[in-house]
């Protein structure tokens, strides 16, 4: 190894960002946020900085493509150049292609797409910053934005990663984390069905391990659900309000 | 049998909204013993049905729907029409009044041309065919003027509002001619401009505002500021 | 973009029939659940390359050959040899194969068996540096899919492995500035035996190594790679479908159960003759 590794967790248990082992960083989501895209959502968690937009259901490009009982999804995860340390050049990479195909078959796994044959529904996810666990993030701003389409959907995904740092399991590695770290494990999860969409691992896990950071990456899938209902329902609910709240003040002045 | 969502209730994809022998209507489904939201919207109990209003969604062709659309190609013996559905429309040749005769036949663009805006309605459709379209019948045909707003489909029910009435309070208050398609395409043509231009205004808050209280106030509010 | 594939069409009557024979604990091979089918394993095939490995598994061909070279090291480890895995399905593998630049597909299956190799560190990558910052020893992993009848992640994963075990390699040193390359031959240092095991869901059963007719029905496969000591060191899900967190686990347990049968299996097709 060549830059001087340097401790992961201290000696009170704290990460180097201060967080404890089973904490989230801090997420922040938003929901339609562009205007062109059939429904879009925006995601910060820890430094990711993610965009998810849907297009469609629509016509079908090129034809061939199409499947006669359902629509194909279509599913792009791509970075953008400035998005990490070392520039990253915009073609897209063996790893983007990857990430692509897997993460179109975690929200895919949601989507009830029997209802619109013939269709094609376009899924977006541009990394603007990348911070480690970026394709969870980013399946949980996709997931959001098909709802936000109005794309009908069994539930919404929501996704996280787990880590194993200095022979500990943690809940959503940092950048840090991910590069020093001795395990990655990405998980995609639906709450209500209790099935998992996403699953990838790379490191080294004993078996226990690997049980106990299933369990904590599924908890935090939960957490993360509620997160994106709250944050689609906002989008509608604020609105509501401020059109009543003018209804209302307008009815006091009449 | 319990239920758990409220009627107009916002509801998000995933939400439960009954337990129980309940009809999962549109934009629910059944899993188990329980019905579940598929779609963001209000949630609805009629009768012994559970359904979701959508507040988003794309235009699924019906049969009869009445549609206003875009020519974007020609073919031998027909045209394809855009009508804001992922669904591409055919006008086929035998659908346009037979009046046009065996001139017509020879050169499609006397009827229609690349980017007319036509009225028609849905004769057919389903599962694996695009929508068939035809201008045979009264109000059908080439539009020549208006101005031409687009809304989303979701929102064209209370565009028309209950017995047409929001509908008609637009076009008493503002004077316009306003069709609407329910494609979520409206044509609206008025003596001035600026009728017009608060016509549009108002659809547009419609849209945001659909599934909000006190809308048909508000929207009478607009007229009165607008128009006086 | 990835998207979704078009499958070829299989009728409704094959797919109800592999269901059927699942329900009742049979596979349309006559095979058990967590069954594998028959495993042959050649290697040294091709002189020109440092190492060589022809895998059947079943109907399936995978070929895989190592090619070792003296190279830079990347940047950001130049104590490192550089390990770097490519797989080609190629075209006259299967009818829906075509020629071109790597599919989705391919690209997965690449990367899955590199991360089984990589993370199990089954190859030494220190000691493969001749000059640090300077000289390294590159080791090129090539999986030729050759004939596709299902499952074709764990036989390119088993013929990788084998390739890696028989590869012999030159010697490098520094002779000042220099490097020399020796003319006797050394075995590749291979430290650990990753074995990738991939589960396939149908209709609810779990089964071992899927043919392609089972690919063709199965909602979704888990493959676990493991190392000699257990310890996983590589997953990924596939396909449309969805696992309970059971059934996760319980995948996991066979992989790591099956993958030492396997991990036997190549030794004795590998040892040193």
């Amino acid at each position: 190894m060549n830059e001087a590794e340097i401790n992961l967790i201290d000696e009170n248990g704290l990460r180097v960002d201060g967080r404890r082992l089973d904490e989230l960083r801090p997420i922040k989501m938003e929901v339609g946020v562009l205007d062109k895209a059939d429904g879009s959502a925006y995601i910060e968690q820890g430094k990711n900085r993610i965009i998810a937009a849907v297009y469609g259901p629509r016509e079908a490009h090129p034809k061939h493509i199409a499947l006669a009982d359902r629509a194909v999804i279509k599913c792009r995860y791509h970075m953008a150049p400035f998005s990490v340390e070392e520039r990253k050049s915009p073609a897209p990479s063996r790893r983007e292609l990857e990430l692509s195909k897997v993460t179109r078959e975690a929200l895919e796994a949601s989507v009830m797409s029997e209802v619109y044959p013939r269709t094609s529904i376009d899924i977006f996810i541009e990394i603007l910053q990348s911070d480690g666990g970026s394709r969870c993030a980013g399946i949980t701003a996709a997931s959001l934005a098909l709802a936000d389409a109005g794309v009908p959907l069994k539930e919404i995904v929501a996704a996280c990663a787990v880590c194993k740092i200095d022979g500990k399991i943690a809940l959503d590695p940092s950048d840090i984390e991910d590069k020093q770290g001795d395990a990655d494990l990405p998980i995609a999860f639906m709450s209500k069905a209790g099935t998992i969409t996403l699953l990838q691992m790379d490191g080294s896990l004993t078996e226990d391990e690997f049980n106990q950071a299933l369990d904590m990456g599924i908890a935090a899938c939960r957490k993360i659900n509620d997160l994106q209902v709250e944050a689609l329902k906002r989008k509608y609910i604020s609105v509501k309000e401020q059109a009543e709240e003018r209804h209302e003040s307008q009815e006091a002045t009449a | 049998m319990t239920i758990f969502a409220e009627k107009k209730q916002l509801v998000a994809p995933g939400e439960v909204l009954a337990e129980g022998s309940y009809f999962p209507g549109e934009n629910t489904y059944r899993e188990g013993n329980k019905v579940y939201a598929s779609r963001i919207g209000l949630a609805e109990l009629v009768a012994n049905k559970l359904m979701v209003v959508p507040l988003k969604g794309c235009y699924v062709p019906r049969v009869d729907d009445f549609v206003i659309g875009r020519v974007v190609d020609m073919a031998m013996s027909g045209w394809t029409v855009d009508i804001s559905s992922p669904y591409p429309a055919l006008l086929p040749l035998s659908e346009t009044p037979a009046s046009r005769g065996m001139a017509a036949r020879k050169d499609l663009t006397r009827i229609f041309n690349i980017g007319d805006l036509v009225m028609a309605e849905v004769i057919a459709f389903d599962r694996t065919r695009d929508p068939l379209l035809t201008v045979r019948g009264r109000g059908l045909g080439k539009v020549s003027s208006g101005r031409v707003v687009h809304i989303s489909p979701a929102k064209i029910p209370r565009l028309i509002g209950r017995k047409g009435s929001m509908i008609s309070l637009l076009k008493k208050a503002t004077g316009c001619d306003i069709i609407v398609g329910q494609n979520g395409t409206v044509l609206v043509s008025g003596r001035q401009p600026k009728n017009e231009q608060v016509a549009a205004a108002a659809m547009y808050m419609i849209e945001r505002e659909a599934h909000t209280r006190g809308l048909t106030d508000r929207v009478s509010e607009l007229m009165n500021k607008e128009l006086r | 973009m990835s998207t979704t594939p078009q499958l070829p069409p299989i009728g409704k009557i094959e797919q109800r029939g592999v269901i059927d024979l699942l329900a009742k604990g049979r596979r349309i091979d006559e095979r058990k659940l967590a069954d594998y089918r028959e495993l042959k394993i050649e290697t040294d095939l091709v002189q020109k390359a440092n190492g060589s490995a022809m895998v059947n598994l079943g109907k399936t061909k995978v070929m895989t050959g190592i090619k070792i070279e003296l190279g830079n090291p990347f940047p950001d480890t130049p104590n490192q040899g550089v390990l770097t895995v490519n797989a080609e399905l190629v075209p006259f593998a299967s009818p829906g194969f075509e020629p071109g630049p790597p599919s989705e597909g391919a690209i997965e299956l690449a990367r899955v068996v590199d991360r089984g190799i990589r993370e199990s560190k089954a190859i030494g990558l220190e000691a493969l540096c001749v000059k640090p910052k300077k000289h390294v020893a590159i080791v090129f992993v090539d999986v030729y899919v050759l004939d596709h009848d299902g499952n074709l992640i764990d036989a390119s994963a088993i013929s990788a492995l084998a390739a890696l075990l028989t590869s012999k390699m030159r010697r490098y040193e520094m002779e000042g500035e220099e490097v020399r390359t020796s003319d006797d031959l050394v075995p590749l240092p291979v430290q650990n035996e990753p074995v990738a095991i991939t589960t396939a869901k149908i209709d609810g059963h779990m089964i071992l190594d899927p043919s392609l007719d089972e690919e063709l029905v199965m909602s979704s496969r888990l493959t676990v790679t493991t190392g000699r000591d257990g310890n996983i060191c590589a997953m990924q899900k596939g396909g449309l479908g969805t696992f309970t967190d059971q059934e996760v686990r319980q995948a996991v347990k066979t992989a790591i159960e099956k993958g030492k049968e396997i991990r036997e299996t190549i030794r004795g097709a590998t040892a040193a003759r």
